[in-house]
Formats: structure tokens, C-alpha cells, sequence
């Protein structure tokens, strides 16, 4: 049971976000690398390809493949994107990497911009954590006096310019076309595909977007090779991943661990169950992952392969751990609440649905649900999955989908009953403030 | 309209994107007036959009969309409370609860002496730290307890 | 090409079509509320769903590209479900009300939900209310009713050219809205209402007086501007409730101007003259027709008699019918006059002994859409002909490059990549220098005619780069805009515009001020050998003056001459649907004629298209169409040929029965020396005249809800902070304007789209009647 660091490695002391302690720890030698050995774009991306590198923001699409999509002989500008809107409920790694090494951004950042030839590009960084966004800038200024970012970074012809822009509070500008949206100056809706933003991104540029940690983790595959990323986790689910572990654990926070980890491992390594009550439920992936019973769960690996099996997904790494005393209805309804709220309003069934989930959900947790209730849900949600113009409509639909699915017979009680299966005064006890030893 | 001050912060906003491409800084500049003034009134986000060469319209459609700017008029000090998911099962509700209670107001209103206005936060991006809260949209407190809530309000209140 | 099968149907697409195209070529129709041909596509609605082959989920066929081999099923099982679905989405939040809706009967939304919609919904929750917006005078809105397709906001933006709606608030909040108390102040904005597909926004004139299936519906075209507008023309017992856009891709697509869609709202007006009226021993009197034209026609004929054929005139306006304007000249030279104008507003009439043919666009309205290079001179583009600045506007985003001269630089909404802000009295002087650069860019002599003039003048850095631009593009049109025309030295700035097309081997066009420009001088509504112009004929009063459709302090290059003249004249008659009060004063007969709904009539616009219509309710009062009038006058006069049965007969014999009549006819070059007499003299600053778009005819000046749009705010004295400062005034003050015909007190406004040295005081408003002509020196002083 062991933690395996990459990108939270030698991060001891207050100040590991300074440059010099991040070349100290061997930072930039991935970017001089490359530069010093002449290593051609392509192989850079062969590279990427062979470490079965997976997007860590939530699709889990293979990194490699998604670079090798940008348009090599496009004239004009090109633009590269990283996004740290972290929102949704549950994540907050990226947070934790920009905070403590925000130079592994920057430094996956430029060797991207490299392999894909994108002059500019924009680290989008979630409105909420202002500090980080201005510790960042500081950040960026360093890296540019150092000569890593800029014209002629390192002194040859390579340049490549990046900025950040801050969110303001709108957890869709995650959707990395929304997040283009954004970053254009409109509000964030959005945009239907095709195109993609490998061909209409950024001002109608080609574009590609990351997560924060999928271009952290791109030093350690250039410094150390594909293939022993790779070998870090298992066949198609390369590398280490950071999980974010919150709700009912003796230890909340950020755990790297290679891919493939058992759940259960990763449960220990967060302190286990808090209060020694009993496990009851999981959202392995986010909220937008569809919850998993306790049971199903604890045979689970912590990786994109088995937690998809078990009918899930892995998603940004968020694992929510809710405990006996949890009310279901309750959790579902607040989850349902954060989608109604944060829905765009832009396309018809997100618009009108994600409010519709609510008040039924709010219903029963109210005491005033029908017996028709569960079917209504049922259907609503698949009304809205696959018909909006992006997946925020199904990231709202799959929670209740999964809730009433493994937790039927709790929102049929609360129906019936107008009460919670789980007494009040239990519930009271599970969801109060709770200071964890890590702080 | 605005400082001198706020619109050098602005135009340093302003140059990060390319020339033609100046309404890429209406986020930025929205902020930055919404800091030296304490909110967007409809004047000031008129003022960003003739500075941004952006119509007034699509200055508010940004202003309305994104949560952390104000376009009603809020207290000294702004407190925004995570209640998502992932907080609420470490007390983040409770918080809130206690943070009503102290204040003697709901979320979405200011205290009597315009003191303090009290907001229901969805998800920061900072879920291990439960319960966390938000004052004045760049201060993030991670786990508050009853202790550093009143530790924070009395701060906030010199 | 791609192919594609579609319900079954297999079809060939041209590249990059989208499924929605497909569908529409292979005629299925896939219901949709978001998709608009004329906008972006947005996607949001979703109500296009349809069944893809191989896609895991059913893709909205307004935003899918067609791939080849594609197979689509629009109404299958799975389609339809999706569909379905939408549509219950939508209906959720969205009152079932559709009785007391305006839009009940005309509705999209209510079609649609008649076939995918369930009969009782299963939304138990409480609807969402939003509160209504304030858009103005022309547009009413009932949001609640709005579902967020974004056509109106997209609209504004892309066609319109100023985002003046957005849809602010996310999610289920989000409303459309202006910003913050703003009106939608477009002069296209009326379009909102048909984009509209449910009755969130609707007509504010026309609200809750008629239902759709209440009202007939009629083709018409529009009297305004020389672009013919086509319309549809809703009546209901006898009057008309509403006009709405006739599609015609050729000219107005599927958009109509406000002016064009509003100024209905004039028929009604109380100003209606609708007895013919005559004056003797100064009173006036209702008399029937049989009196009146007797009066008329002795009148005439006594004056001819006494005083001679060339002692009476007749003065035109342009917005009569084909019918009207060849009647009215063919009466006027069977009296023997050819005092015969219709160019009411024009100055300068030296290129009449050069013109053959009339002036026109130069150019189909449709191929602005192919030009790259385009050269306006002196124009109020944007206002003065609203659908063809769209056009220039959609072709600018295509590549269009466009440049200006002239003394104004009001926002058209459009890239105007060169712009020479130059006074009136300079323009002559500015396109020279244009052509001397052109001459040297493209190494072709200038013409020997204008060469000296042109070797005289400095090539100024705005006249440069409008030249370097012109050389660098491959089709070009130079085209002159209503302030071109009522220049004091159009001729010859025509004759530098012609050079400039020669230059560039492009066109060169006249865009013409009013719906039948063309037409009037097709039909020799024009002086003929020996007879005298407007000015002339104003300049030196006529004994009798025929007046159709025109009003002596609105319509004319001079107000303060026209009166003078009317008021000297033994006779005036005047022809026309309303009773002017200035006529009052100087008519000794008004003849109630009718407007363009209740006549047949003919319009030829500004690319020569001959547009016939028929009258759509019955004349008002006694009201009577032009054409018979001006026929039973002729008959009373004595005069051959004036046996008509009908309109068409008119038309036709107007039009030579041949086809290409028009076409043959079309053309108006000139070819004059270089003026040199100055465009204005004497000390002060240059008047600049608009002539707004409310005030501009007889039927718009009525309207009362365009009246209380802000285009139709009283005029100002417009000047740059210079001028301004040159003349001791500050924005806001009252300030006396002195001309050689007389002075009007206006509010000054500091402008800096006004050419130096320039004051731009409107036109065809009774506050700026007293300056007189629309050109010339202005003196300012504070008061
Ligand atoms: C509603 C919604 C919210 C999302 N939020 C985030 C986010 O906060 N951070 C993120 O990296 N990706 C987020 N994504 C995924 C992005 O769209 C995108 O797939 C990702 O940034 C690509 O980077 P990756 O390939 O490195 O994972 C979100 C997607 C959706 C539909
Ligand atoms: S699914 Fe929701 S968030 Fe995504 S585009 Fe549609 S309305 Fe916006
Ligand atoms: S018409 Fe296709 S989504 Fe609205």
C-alpha cells in the first residue's frame, strides 16, 4: 500500500513552485532534452503515443492520438490550450499540481506546443482558485526569464507564447469547447462538433486542449520513456493518476498511485471509512460518474478499464466515499441541484431537463414524490443522454440514472414513507464538520 | 469611469491576446472593475464593452453568465460556501448553517449593515479541504470550523 | 458532390452541405425551430434530430455534415422518438395558452407540437415566468413564451451588423434581452418578429387586431426605397392589418426594411385626404370628382390658353407608379409643355443634354454578392436603402472590400476599409485625386476630357488608398448614393465615377432615392427638348404647376423655393393621398389619389426589374387611383389617347409592349466637362442634408410607430468637435442656422462623422424646411 509519485514527488517544503526548486528536482531537463537531441516533433508524439498516456480531465482519450490529430502543415497561427477548470464536484488535483508544480504544466505545455507546432496557447484556470491562477502568473514570468518560454526558448528559433485566463465562476467552461468560448470572451457555451477544435479551436484555429495533469505528466514520459510510463500502469492505462479523494475518509486529499491500484488500497492509503462506519457507496470518476455500491466497488482496480466494467467511469479520478449515513436521495439531490445550476441553457433537453431532474428529485427528498416518480426520472434522463450539444446533459443524467438504478428501493421508501430510510440524527452525524488529520 | 489603475491592470489583460481579438479580455476586465468598484453596475459593464470595442449586450451576457461576478449590488465582504456533494459529507452545509446563524441572514443576503453577503457556492475545485468557503472571490479557507469562521468574521470585520 | 440516401431517397449533395440541405432537397421536412437558412447555425433547439447509419445516437440534421455514403432516416422510429422528446422539452415551461396567443394560428411551435407533441404533459412542476423587455415602438414581446433558438439574437448580429439582443442568465435562467433598458433600434429589426417561431416577439402595431387565417393575404411591392421591397399584404375587411416579407432571393430575400413593413400603419392615417377638394375666392371646398376635374381642366386649359404651353409643369415624384408618371407626361405634352420632372430632390441637371438612358444600379441587386471591390460615393447607405446595405454587409464578410467619399461617416455596420471624410464642396476635387492614383495603379491614361482637371488636382493619402484598393481587386462597382444624386456637381461627379469604373474595368451605377427612379425616366417623366427641370421650372415660377405625389416642404431640393413658386402660381393641383397642410395654404386643388394599396400600379427598382402590382383593399373614402384620374383629366382636356380600361393598358403602353423596353433603356451616362463652379460659396460652413428614413415620403412621415423610433428623432445640427469649436457651440446647445434662403433653430450635436467644416442638418423635416436648399453654406451661432 504506496503512493507513487510523479508529478507530487519532492513536493516538501513552501516553496516547490519556484523554478528553482523545480529545476532543482530535475525540471526542464525533459524541454532541454528535446532540444538538445534534435528530437523531432514526431518522435515526440510516437513518444506520447507509446505511453499509453489517457486525458486526465475526464474522457480518458488517448493523448498521443489526440496531438497527432493537429493539422502539421496548417499555415497561420495555431493555438494550445490546458485546462484547469477543475469543477467538477470531487476533483481538485489539478489545483494541488498547479499549486505545488506549476512548472510541470508549463514545461508539458511548451514540449506539446513543440510537438504540434502551436505558437500561443492558454492555461485556463478555475475562477475560484484566484490564488492559483496569480501564483501561476508568477510562475509564467519566471518561466519566461529563464528563457523556457518566449521567442527563441532556449536559444534556438523555437518560440512559443502562453498566457493564463481566469474562469469566473462557471463550471461548463470545462467542456474544452466552451472553455474556447471562454477564452474568445463569450460566455461559456458550448460549441457543436464537428468541427473540432483540432480544426476550429481558438479564434477558429486549430487547437488542441488538455488537462493540467495530462501535460504534467508529458516530462516524465520524455525523460524516462513511453515505455517505462507506461509499464508504471497497465496496457492501455499507462502512468500514474492522481485521485482525488473526498467525502467520508479519515485522510481527504490528492493520492498519486499507478493505474491499476485496487480500490481498496487506495481507500487505506485515505484513511478508510471515517468513524469506522460502514462503506455504502462510491462515485469513482466525479460527480458525473455513474455511483457504484460498496460491494461492486471494492473489486474494483482504479484504472479506465475496470471501473468502466463495472459500469462506471474513471473520469477526472474524484472519488466521492459516502458512507452508511448517507441519504441517497439527499446526495442525488444535490448533485442534481449542481447540474440544473451550472447547465448553459444553450441547448433544449440540458435546459429544461437538468431542471426537471431537480424538482423531482427535490420532490421526493421533500416528502412529496409519487409513485410514477422513479419512471419519470427514468425517462427524462433518457431523453436528454445523446441529444445535447455536448455531454454535460449526460454527466447530469448518469447520477440519477445510477442512484435510482443501485438505490431504488431508498427513493421508493422515501416515496412511500415521506421519510428517509436513514434516521435524521445519523444523517446529522455523517455530514458534520470534519477536520481530517492531513491539515 | 475607472482608474487609472484598473484600466493599466486591464490593458495588461488586453495584450495577452492577439490585436484584433481585444473582447478575449472582457473576463479579465470585467474583474477588475468589479474589484475597484464592489460590483458590476450596468454603466460600468458598459463602460468594459466601449473599452473592449465589444457591444454592451454581449459585456452582460458574459457579466450574467459567470457566477463570481456581482450584477446586483453585495455587502462589504462577499462569503461564498461550498454546499456541493463531496463538502456537504464533511460538513460544508453545517458550516453554512453556522454561518447564517452567526451573520442572522440566508444565503443571497447582506447583513443590515451591508457588511457581509452570504452565497451558496457550487463545487471550488478544493473538495479535500471541506469545508471551504470563499471571501470575496479570491480568498479561498479551507477547513472551517466554527472556531476559524468566527476567527474570520471578526478579521473581516475590523 | 456526396451522395446520400434520405428516407429511402437517394440524392447527390454539393460539398459541405449539411443533412438539413440534404433534406430540404430531397423534400423531407425535419421539423426545427433554431435552423434559419440566412443565420448560423446554433444547434441548440435539437428539435432536428434525425437517425444517422452507424451514429450510437440520433444527430441534429442542421448541424451534420453530409459524408458520402450517409444514410438518414428523418422520420423513423428512432427519429421520431428523439423528436418527440425535444418537444416535450420545449412545451414543459411553455404556456398552453395558444388562444390569447398573437401568434396562435402562425406558430411553429404549435404546428409542430399538433404532430409530436402528447396531449397532457407530464411536468407537474411550476412553469417558469420572464419578465417582458422593452424593444421599442415595432417590436412586442411575451418572453415567457420565448424557447431560446437565439434566431433573434443571431439575426442582429450576423444580418442587422449590431448585436443589440443576447441571451444573457444560463441555463434555465437565461433570457433574451437588450442591454439593460436599450430599445432594438435596427432599421431591419421588424424581421425579428417573423424569425421569431413563437410569439415571444411580436408586431406591436399590429398586435391582437386580426387573427392569420381572419386575413387575406396579397402580393404587393414596396413604394420606399428603389430596391421594390416584395411584400405580402395581410387584410381583413378591407384594410390592411400587416405587411410581411415576400420572399425573392433577387432582391429582398426573405427580409423586409421597418420602413418597408410599418409604414402601412400610414393608410389609416387621419391626414387621409379623401374628398377632392378645390379653392375658390380662397375657401376650400369638398366637391365631387366630376367638379374637381372640371376645375382642374379648365383651369389648365385656360392657362395654356392665356399665358401659353410652356407656363405649365408638372413635378413627379418618383414613388408614383409606372401608370401615374406616364400619364401625368403624356397629359402634360398633349397640352404642349415639356416641363416634366420628377427628380425633385436633384440640384444639378447639367448632364441632362449628355444623358441617353436612365440611371440605374448598373448591376443586378443580387450579383453584390460577387463584387470584391466596391466604391460608394456620397450615401447614406445604411439608412437611406437598408436591404441592399445588408447585402453589402453579408458580401463584406465574404471579401468585399468597400471605400467611401463623401462629407458623412455615420456606422453602417459594415468594414468600410477606406473612407476620404471630405466637405461636399470637395468630393469633386477627392475622387479626381482617386482617379490619378487609379490612372497611375493600373498604367491607364485618364480620359482626354477630364485629364487637365485631374493633372490639377493632389492626390490625398485617403484618395491613395482607396485607389491602391480598387486597382488590387478584380470586380469593382463605383456607385453613387443619394447625396451623389442631390449634389450641386452630380453630373460631374458621375463623370469621375464612370472613369473610376473604366479604370478598373468595373460597373458604375446610380442607386437611385425612390421606388420608381428608373421607371420615371423610362416612361419620360423627365424634361423633353426644350422644357425645363425642377430648378428650372421653381427657379422661375410657371403659371400652373401639376404636383402628383410630392409635398412642396418635404419632397423638394428647396423647400423655401417650392412654396415661393407654388405660392406665386395662378395654379396648382395637387395629386396625392393626404391632405398636407402646407398644400393648404398653397393648392387650389388636391385630388385624392391612391397610395400604393389600393391601386394596380408598377415599380421598375434600381437593376431595372419591372415589378406590376394590383390594389389589395378598396381606394378610402372616395379616394381614386392615380391612373384614372390622370385619364379622365386627359379625356376633359381633349387629348387623344387616354381611352385605358385597365391599368395593364397603361403599363403596357408605357412600357412600349416589348420586353426589353426597360432594359434597352437602361444606362444614364453622361458626359460633361468638370464643373467649376464651386459647390458652395460664401462664408460659413457647408450643409450636409440626410434625408432620414421615417421622413423621407409621404407614407413613411405618417407612420405613427416609426415616427417614435429613434431614426425618426427630430434633426440635429450635426458637427465635429472642430467645426463645433470653430463656431463657438458645445453638444447640446440651441443653435441658429442661417442660410441664404432663411433660419431654423436647431440642437447642435458634436459628430465626428461629419467632414470638417461641415454642418449635416436632415432634410424632409418642417423643423429644417426654412433653410431651404438641401446643399450649400450655413452660417452657426450659439444661442
Ligand atoms: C461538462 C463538462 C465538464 C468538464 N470539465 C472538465 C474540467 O474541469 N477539467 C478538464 O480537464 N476536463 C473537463 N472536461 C473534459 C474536457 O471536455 C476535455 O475532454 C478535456 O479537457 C480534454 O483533456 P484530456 O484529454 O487531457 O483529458 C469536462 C467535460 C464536460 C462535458
Ligand atoms: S448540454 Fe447543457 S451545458 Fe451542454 S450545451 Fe447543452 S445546455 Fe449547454
Ligand atoms: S434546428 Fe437543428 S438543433 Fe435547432
Amino acid at each position: 500500500m504506496s503512493t507513487h509519485e510523479l508529478i507530487f514527488a519532492g513536493l516538501d517544503g513552501d516553496r516547490t513552485w519556484r523554478l528553482e526548486d523545480y529545476v532543482a528536482r530535475g525540471g526542464y531537463s525533459a524541454l532541454k532534452k528535446i532540444i538538445n537531441e534534435k528530437i523531432s516533433p514526431e518522435d515526440v508524439i510516437a513518444e506520447v503515443k507509446k505511453s499509453g498516456l489517457r486525458g486526465r480531465g475526464g474522457a480518458g482519450f488517448p493523448t498521443g492520438l489526440k496531438w497527432s490529430f493537429m493539422p502539421r502543415a496548417f499555415p497561420g497561427a495555431k493555438y494550445l490550450a490546458c485546462n484547469s477548470d477543475e469543477g467538477e464536484p470531487g476533483t481538485f488535483k489539478d489545483r494541488d499540481i498547479l499549486r505545488y508544480n506549476p512548472h510541470s504544466v508549463i514545461e508539458g505545455m511548451t514540449i506539446a506546443a513543440y510537438a504540434m507546432g502551436c505558437e500561443r496557447g492558454y492555461n485556463y484556470i478555475h475562477g475560484e482558485i484566484f490564488d492559483v491562477y496569480q501564483r501561476f502568473e508568477e510562475a509564467l514570468a519566471e518561466a519566461r526569464a529563464a528563457g523556457f518560454l518566449g521567442q527563441n526558448i532556449l536559444g534556438t528559433d523555437f518560440g512559443f507564447e502562453l498566457f493564463a485566463h481566469h474562469g469566473y465562476g462557471a463550471y461548463i467552461c470545462g467542456e474544452e469547447t466552451a472553455l474556447l468560448e471562454s477564452i474568445e470572451g463569450k460566455k461559456g457555451q458550448p460549441r457543436f462538433k464537428p468541427p473540432f477544435p483540432a480544426s476550429y479551436g481558438i479564434y477558429g484555429k486549430p487547437t488542441t486542449i488538455n488537462n493540467t495533469e495530462t501535460f504534467a505528466s508529458v516530462p516524465f514520459i520524455i525523460n524516462d520513456g513511453g515505455e517505462h510510463f507506461l509499464n508504471l500502469g497497465k496496457p492501455n492505462n499507462g502512468g500514474t493518476k492522481i485521485f482525488s479523494v473526498s467525502g467520508h475518509v479519515g485522510r481527504p486529499g490528492n493520492y498519486e498511485v499507478r493505474l491499476g491500484t485496487p480500490f481498496s488500497e487506495l481507500l487505506a492509503l485515505a484513511g478508510g471509512v471515517r468513524g469506522g462506519r460502514r462503506l455504502k457507496a462510491v462515485i469513482p470518476g466525479g460527480s458525473s460518474a455513474p455511483v457504484l455500491p460498496a460491494d461492486i466497488m471494492m473489486d474494483c482496480t482504479m484504472d479506465y478499464d475496470s471501473i468502466s466494467k463495472a459500469g462506471s467511469m474513471l473520469g477526472s479520478g474524484a472519488v466521492i466515499v459516502m458512507d452508511e449515513s448517507t441519504c441517497m436521495v439527499k446526495a442525488l439531490e444535490r448533485l442534481s441541484y449542481f447540474y440544473f445550476e451550472e447547465s448553459c441553457g444553450q441547448c433544449t433537453p440540458c435546459r429544461e431537463g437538468t431542471g426537471w431532474l431537480y424538482r423531482v428529485v427535490h420532490r421526493i427528498e421533500h416528502g412529496k414524490g409519487r409513485p410514477e416518480d422513479l419512471d419519470l426520472l427514468n425517462s427524462v434522463t433518457a431523453n436528454i443522454m445523446g441529444r445535447t450539444i455536448c455531454a454535460l446533459g449526460d454527466a447530469a443524467s448518469m447520477p440519477v440514472q445510477s442512484f435510482v438504478k443501485h438505490f431504488g428501493s431508498e427513493f421508493e421508501y422515501h416515496i412511500e414513507h415521506k421519510q428517509c430510510l436513514v434516521p435524521a440524527d445519523v444523517q446529522n452525524e455523517g455530514s458534520k464538520i470534519y477536520v481530517g488529520p492531513t491539515c | 469611469m475607472l482608474s487609472q489603475e484598473s484600466l493599466a491592470r486591464i490593458d495588461v489583460e488586453v495584450a495577452k491576446y492577439p490585436p484584433e481579438q481585444k473582447q478575449s479580455a472582457v473576463m479579465g476586465a470585467l474583474r477588475i472593475a468589479q474589484e475597484e468598484k464592489g460590483w458590476l453596475a450596468n454603466e460600468t459593464i458598459d463602460f468594459v464593452a466601449r473599452y473592449l470595442d465589444m457591444a454592451p449586450i454581449a459585456a452582460f451576457e458574459v457579466a450574467s453568465f459567470y457566477n463570481m461576478y456581482d450584477i446586483e449590488p453585495v455587502g462589504k465582504h462577499k462569503i461564498t460556501v461550498c454546499t456541493n456533494l463531496p463538502c456537504a459529507l464533511s460538513g460544508g452545509v453545517h458550516a453554512a448553517e453556522y454561518i447564517k446563524q452567526k451573520l442572522g441572514i440566508d444565503f443571497n443576503e447582506t447583513t443590515a449593515d451591508g457588511k457581509f453577503t452570504l452565497k451558496e457556492g457550487e463545487c471550488m475545485g478544493a473538495c479535500g479541504d471541506a469545508p471551504v468557503l470563499l471571501v470575496n472571490n479570491h480568498r479561498m479557507c479551507s477547513w472551517m470550523t466554527p472556531e476559524k469562521i468566527d476567527q474570520m468574521l471578526a478579521d473581516l470585520d475590523k | 458532390m456526396l451522395e446520400i440516401e434520405i428516407d429511402g431517397k437517394v440524392i447527390q449533395v454539393n460539398d459541405g452541405s449539411t443533412v438539413m440541405d440534404a433534406a430540404t432537397q430531397a423534400g423531407s421536412y425535419v421539423p426545427h425551430f433554431c435552423y434559419h437558412k440566412k443565420l448560423s447555425i446554433a444547434a441548440n433547439c435539437r428539435m432536428c434530430l434525425v437517425q444517422v447509419e452507424k451514429a450510437p445516437k440520433p444527430l441534429p440534421a442542421c448541424a451534420t455534415p453530409v459524408t458520402n455514403g450517409m444514410k438518414v432516416w428523418t422520420h423513423s422510429e428512432a427519429a421520431v422518438k428523439a423528436q418527440k422528446g425535444v418537444m416535450e422539452f420545449l412545451l414543459i415551461n411553455h404556456p398552453l395558452d395558444c388562444p390569447i396567443c398573437d401568434q396562435g394560428g402562425e406558430c411553429q411551435l404549435q404546428d409542430l407540437a399538433v404532430g409530436y407533441g402528447d396531449s397532457s404533459s407530464r411536468y407537474q412542476e411550476e412553469k417558469r415566468v420572464v419578465l417582458n423587455k422593452n424593444l421599442g415602438s415595432l417590436v412586442a414581446t411575451d418572453m415567457t413564451r420565448c424557447i431560446n433558438c437565439t434566431r433573434c439574437v443571431r439575426f442582429t448580429q450576423e444580418i442587422a451588423g449590431e448585436m443589440e439582443l443576447g441571451q444573457a442568465f444560463r441555463g434555465e435562467h437565461a433570457e433574451i434581452m437588450p442591454f439593460v433598458e436599450k430599445t432594438v433600434d435596427s432599421e431591419l429589426s421588424g424581421n425579428i418578429i417573423d424569425l421569431c417561431p413563437v410569439g415571444a416577439l411580436t408586431s406591436k402595431p399590429f398586435r391582437f387586431s386580426a387573427r392569420t387565417w381572419e386575413m387575406s393575404r396579397r402580393k404587393s411591392v414596396s413604394p420606399h426605397d428603389s430596391l421594390g421591397s416584395n411584400l405580402i399584404v395581410q387584410v381583413k375587411h378591407d384594410t390592411v392589418k400587416r405587411v410581411l416579407p415576400l420572399e425573392n432571393e433577387a432582391i429582398n430575400e426573405c427580409w423586409l426594411s421597418d420602413k418597408d413593413r410599418f409604414a402601412y400603419e400610414a393608410l389609416g392615417s387621419d391626414e387621409r385626404l379623401t374628398k377632392p377638394m378645390i379653392r375658390q375666392g380662397g375657401e376650400w371646398q369638398e366637391v365631387d370628382w366630376q367638379t374637381a376635374l372640371e376645375f382642374v381642366a379648365n383651369g389648365l386649359k385656360s392657362t395654356v390658353r392665356e399665358q401659353g404651353a410652356q407656363s405649365v409643369g408638372a413635378l413627379l415624384s418618383p414613388h408614383a407608379t409606372l401608370e401615374e408618371l406616364h400619364l401625368a407626361q403624356k397629359l402634360m405634352r398633349g397640352l404642349g409643355s415639356e416641363n416634366i420632372d420628377s427628380r425633385l430632390r436633384q440640384a444639378d441637371f447639367s448632364g441632362d443634354a449628355s444623358r441617353s438612358g436612365a440611371p440605374w444600379l448598373g448591376m443586378p441587386i443580387a450579383e453584390v454578392a460577387s463584387l470584391n471591390r466596391l466604391l460608394v460615393v456620397g450615401s447614406f447607405l445604411r439608412k437611406d436603402h437598408p436591404l441592399l446595405a445588408q447585402r453589402v454587409r453579408q458580401a463584406a464578410k465574404r471579401g468585399l472590400r468597400v471605400s467611401y467619399v463623401g462629407p458623412n461617416a455615420e456606422d453602417w455596420l459594415l468594414p468600410v476599409r477606406n473612407r476620404a471624410l471630405v466637405a461636399p464642396g470637395k468630393m469633386l476635387a477627392e475622387l479626381a485625386g482617386v482617379v490619378k492614383a487609379l490612372s497611375l495603379a493600373v498604367s491607364k491614361p485618364v480620359s482626354g476630357a477630364i485629364a487637365d482637371y485631374v493633372a490639377a488636382v493632389a492626390i490625398s493619402p485617403a484618395a491613395q488608398a482607396i485607389a491602391d484598393d480598387l486597382a488590387a481587386g478584380s470586380s469593382a462597382a463605383v456607385w453613387l448614393g443619394n447625396l451623389a444624386a442631390q449634389h450641386p456637381q452630380a453630373a460631374s461627379l458621375q463623370q469621375l465615377a464612370q472613369e473610376i469604373a473604366r479604370l478598373v474595368d468595373g460597373r458604375v451605377g446610380i442607386i437611385g432615392e425612390a421606388a420608381n427612379s428608373v421607371g420615371a425616366h423610362v416612361v419620360g417623366a423627365v424634361p423633353g427638348a426644350g422644357g425645363r427641370n425642377v430648378a428650372d421650372m421653381l427657379d422661375k415660377p410657371l403659371a400652373a404647376y401639376l404636383v402628383l405625389g410630392a409635398e412642396a416642404e418635404f419632397d423638394f431640393a428647396d423647400a423655401v423655393k417650392t412654396r415661393t413658386a407654388f405660392e406665386q402660381a395662378g395654379l396648382v393641383v395637387s395629386l396625392g393621398a393626404f391632405r398636407s397642410v402646407a398644400a393648404l395654404d398653397y393648392a387650389d386643388a388636391m385630388l385624392p389619389i391612391a397610395p400604393f394599396t389600393e391601386t394596380a400600379g408598377t415599380f421598375v427598382n434600381c437593376e431595372g426589374r419591372v415589378q406590376s402590382f394590383y390594389g389589395v383593399v378598396k381606394p378610402l373614402g372616395e379616394t381614386r387611383p392615380g391612373w384614372k384620374v390622370l385619364r379622365v383629366l386627359g379625356n376633359l382636356l381633349g387629348l387623344d389617347g387616354f381611352d385605358f380600361a385597365k391599368a395593364d393598358e397603361v403599363c403596357v403602353e408605357a412600357l412600349g409592349g416589348s420586353p426589353e423596353f426597360v432594359s434597352e433603356r437602361l444606362g444614364g451616362l453622361v458626359d460633361v466637362p468638370l464643373s467649376s463652379q464651386p459647390a458652395a460659396e460664401g462664408k460659413g460652413f457647408e450643409r450636409v442634408a440626410d434625408i432620414p428614413l421615417y421622413f423621407a415620403d409621404p407614407l413613411v412621415r405618417r407612420a405613427p410607430s416609426l415616427q417614435k423610433t429613434k431614426d425618426a428623432a427630430a434633426p440635429l445640427a450635426r458637427m465635429n468637435a472642430a467645426t463645433a469649436a470653430a463656431s463657438g457651440v458645445a453638444d447640446g446647445q440651441l443653435v441658429r442656422l442661417r442660410s441664404a434662403a432663411g433660419v431654423v433653430s436647431l440642437t447642435a450635436r458634436v459628430d465626428e462623422a461629419v467632414a470638417d467644416g461641415c454642418v449635416r442638418v436632415a432634410g424632409a423635416h418642417q423643423s429644417t424646411a426654412g433653410l431651404g436648399p438641401l446643399s450649400g453654406v450655413i452660417s452657426v451661432e450659439g444661442l
